[in-house]
């Protein structure tokens, strides 16, 4: 195994570890889109009229690559709404009017009898990549189990201000223990590796713990530098395994299954209960936030709920971010809702949000010494103003986890991940114009 | 919340290092060979500083106005430019030929090219090059021999002492002379990661183990041949020019090692006694190639790895 890959110091700002974590027990109305994971939106399976409760699903996973979706609070179905999605794609939403009781659906653990029971139950329990990514956790899982060499469960949170892994770790290792003796039950896992970043020592000590508390295979915690990005996927089996996923691979092909920790303990908690994914702990954070903390939520609830139980803004941001910082999405307003791979809203000031000034490449290399994969991000954006498709795929454009750490570190401030997205998009033009002419 | 919040692509933080503050970096680190020039060579020194880096920053901003271009000034390359330029000229040179060695190093080294990051070569080491070639005054033998100011030590029959050359105490450029001033301006860029280790090292450790070889195994000789001439502001402030040398590690070994073989090669068989300048121009040529043949490698691009 080589040495670790490069990346970059970013602030931490931490700070909500150690606060303690609010609830939103009472949120009026809840808006849930049918499409919060990669794949075919849910399918609704609910009108308007109809009566729900907690935990009543609400969207039916369609086809393979898909996922089931739950009413998060009890109450009356108002609208079957069209809604635009971070990603610019239009899906349907359910909006819940909520009764205020929270009733629960009546639900019981599964049984589990067999490895196809298990598929099964992760599928109803509605988890999916929890990190941000949202891919159907199901789908994941449902490979042969003599591929999986390696389960490694993620819970570096290496963008700046996020916590709420940490503290899901920290206060949820019952139901991340029952799912890893599950996953080793039923799927027949052998070695299961949790990956921690070095300066999040309480975590580290309580997951220590945990792996010591089983018998019969392997848990191990395995400790990463503080650098971000460590919680990428291919740095995570790299840095754990010494493994390496090509580009346009996925970690199975090297005998890897990588979930977040969040949804680990999502799993673990619909095993024991019956409970599907109806909320989530976020990390409410950012300069403009008066009191930033963890927040846990019915997934739906607006976003604005959640700033004001931390008290509001000290003063207005300027932007508002679903997710970190580095990887994070925009949006325009605190009106939309939390979603399932929600694990951050932040709230940034004028002064946080300030970028500099974009001005001449002076070729200092740091884009190419700072990029985990090798990539040359200074050759790549002199190929995109080319559009030399070919010299892009020859500087493996498509590669590009689109981390930022380029733009992060160019004193230049170059749109360098910016022009690395426009690139993959280029070469995808490209290749289907090639296409319709064949 | 009334009004629409800003939406930009990620990133949305920036690590706040700037070109600006990269350049004020080596502007600072160079204060200390600055204030030495002035305190060996007298305060004409201060004079030639000041109308290098006025030119320098004066007909950048004219070339920006003149051809219609967003002003670039504010960047402080131009003035790094002009300091780095008049440190590395002697003390009597005539000011009128700073002014033109300023105009060679940003219009013609610089500007034509596209600016800031385009240039092919370091515009100070070129424009001094330039200046060796064109006037007499910086040719030598023509450093004026008298106490402070002696024959440039590589020409000379009667080399200074050991610990004279180390402080700077003997005839050469400005700011080329006192080895504990370029070193302490070194360790502030390598300690505020403008730079790394590799070129500066490389450099002046090629160099050494050249001339050691050169002097029949003299460690004294060997010494002198490194605290001499304009190896130390060389390898530490223009052979580390981002814009003309590879930003790779590997890339940087192969710099460094060329440049220090060139400085030997020309010092000891050359028809000027000093070769630092020649030898870094030598390797800004060659910098694009060293760059294409020490790319990173792309991680697990070949293919499947276990």
């Amino acid at each position: 195994m080589g040495s670790y890959l490069p990346g970059i110091f970013t602030p931490h700002r931490k700070g909500t570890k150690d606060v303690s974590v609010a609830r939103i027990e009472n949120v009026q109305t809840v808006t849930i889109p049918m499409s919060m994971h990669i794949g075919k939106p849910a399918k609704p399976v609910v009108k308007v009229g109809d009566l729900v409760k907690v935990g009543t699903k609400i969207g039916e996973a369609d086809g393979k690559i898909s996922s089931d979706i739950y009413a998060s609070v009890s109450g009356k179905v108002v609208r079957l709404a069209d809604f635009l999605l971070s990603n610019g794609a239009t899906t349907t939403a359910v909006v819940i009017e909520a009764d205020g009781e929270m009733t629960k659906e009546d639900v019981s653990a599964p049984v589990i009898n067999s490895r196809e029971d298990f598929i099964a139950a992760v599928k109803q329990s509605g988890v999916v990549g929890l990190g941000g990514a949202g891919f159907p956790t199901h789908v994941k899982l449902d490979v042969p189990a003599e591929k999986i060499d390696y389960l490694l469960i993620n819970g570096a949170e290496c963008e700046p201000y996020i916590t709420s892994d940490s503290v899901t770790m920290l206060t949820r290792r019952d139901d991340i223990l029952y799912a890893i003796n599950a996953l080793n039950r039923y799927l027949g896992v052998k070695n299961i590796i949790i990956g921690l970043e070095k300066s999040n020592k309480k975590v580290i000590a309580a997951m220590q713990e945990l792996a010591a508390s089983v018998s019969g295979f392997s848990v191990t915690v395995k400790v990463l530098p503080d650098k971000y990005p460590q919680g990428g996927e291919k740095v995570l089996v790299y840095h754990a395994t010494g493994r390496k996923i090509p580009a346009g691979k996925l970690p199975i092909d090297i005998g890897c299954v990588v979930l977040n920790s969040t949804s680990v303990a999502a799993i673990g908690s619909y095993l024991r209960t019956g409970m599907p994914l109806v909320k989530k702990c976020i990390t409410v954070e950012g300069g403009a936030v008066k009191q930033p903390q963890n927040v846990i939520a019915p997934v739906g609830t607006p976003l604005k709920e959640l700033f004001e139980l931390c008290g509001g803004f000290k003063e207005e941001p300027v932007k508002i971010i679903y997710g970190g910082p580095m990887m994070g999405i925009t949006v325009p307003n605190a009106d939309v809702p939390v979603i399932k791979n929600t694990n951050a809203i932040l709230a940034l000031t004028k002064k946080e949000a300030k970028q500099p000034k974009s001005t001449a490449c002076i070729r200092c290399g740091a884009c190419v010494n700072t990029c985990p994969f090798g990539l040359a991000p200074v050759n790549i954006a002199e190929a995109y103003e080319k559009e030399d498709v070919d010299a892009l795929n020859n500087l493996s454009v498509n590669a590009c986890m689109e981390c930022g750490c380029c733009s992060f570190v160019c004193p230049g401030n170059r749109p360098l991940v910016q022009i690395n997205k426009l690139s993959k998009n280029l070469i995808r033009e490209k290749a289907a114009k090639e296409g319709n002419k064949s | 919340m009334s009004a629409l919040s800003t939406v930009t692509v990620s990133p949305h933080i920036h690590s706040g290092k700037t070109t600006a503050r990269i350049m004020l970096d080596v502007l600072i680190a160079l204060l200390p060979a600055t204030i030495a020039g002035t305190v060996i060579f007298g305060w004409k020194a201060l004079a030639v500083v000041a109308v290098c880096v006025v030119c320098c920053v004066g007909f950048e901003a004219l070339f920006n106005l003149a051809s219609k271009k967003e002003q670039t000034v504010g960047d402080l390359s131009a003035a790094v430019t002009g300091l780095l330029l008049a440190l590395n000229l002697p003390v009597d040179v005539p000011l009128w030929q700073c002014a033109v060695g300023s105009l060679f190093a940003i219009i013609l080294v610089k500007c034509l090219f596209g600016g800031l990051g385009c240039n092919l070569v370091n515009p100070a080491i070129t424009a001094r090059v330039f200046m060796l070639v064109a006037f007499s005054s910086l040719a030598v033998p023509s450093f004026p021999v008298d106490a402070v100011a002696s024959a440039t030590p590589l020409s000379s029959e009667t080399m200074p002492s050991l610990l004279d050359l180390f402080l700077g105490n003997h005839g050469g450029a400005i700011g080329e002379t006192c080895a504990p001033a370029l070193l302490l301006g070194g360790i502030y860029l390598l300690v505020r990661r403008v730079i790394t280790w590799h070129v500066p090292v490389l450099y002046i450790a090629t160099v050494f183990v050249f001339s050691l070889f050169m002097e029949g195994f003299d460690a004294v000789a060997a010494l002198s041949m490194i605290l001499s001439g304009g190896l130390f502001i060389g390898a530490f402030f223009m052979a580390t020019d981002y814009t003309t040398s590879p930003y790779t590690a590997r890339g940087k070994v192969i710099f460094a090692v060329g440049a220090g073989l060139l400085t030997c090669l020309i010092r000891y068989f050359g028809t000027y006694p000093e070769g630092v300048s020649f030898a870094i121009l030598f390797m800004n040529i060659l910098n694009p190639y060293i760059c294409k043949w020490t790319k990173r490698k792309v991680f697990a691009a070949g293919g499947e790895e276990k």
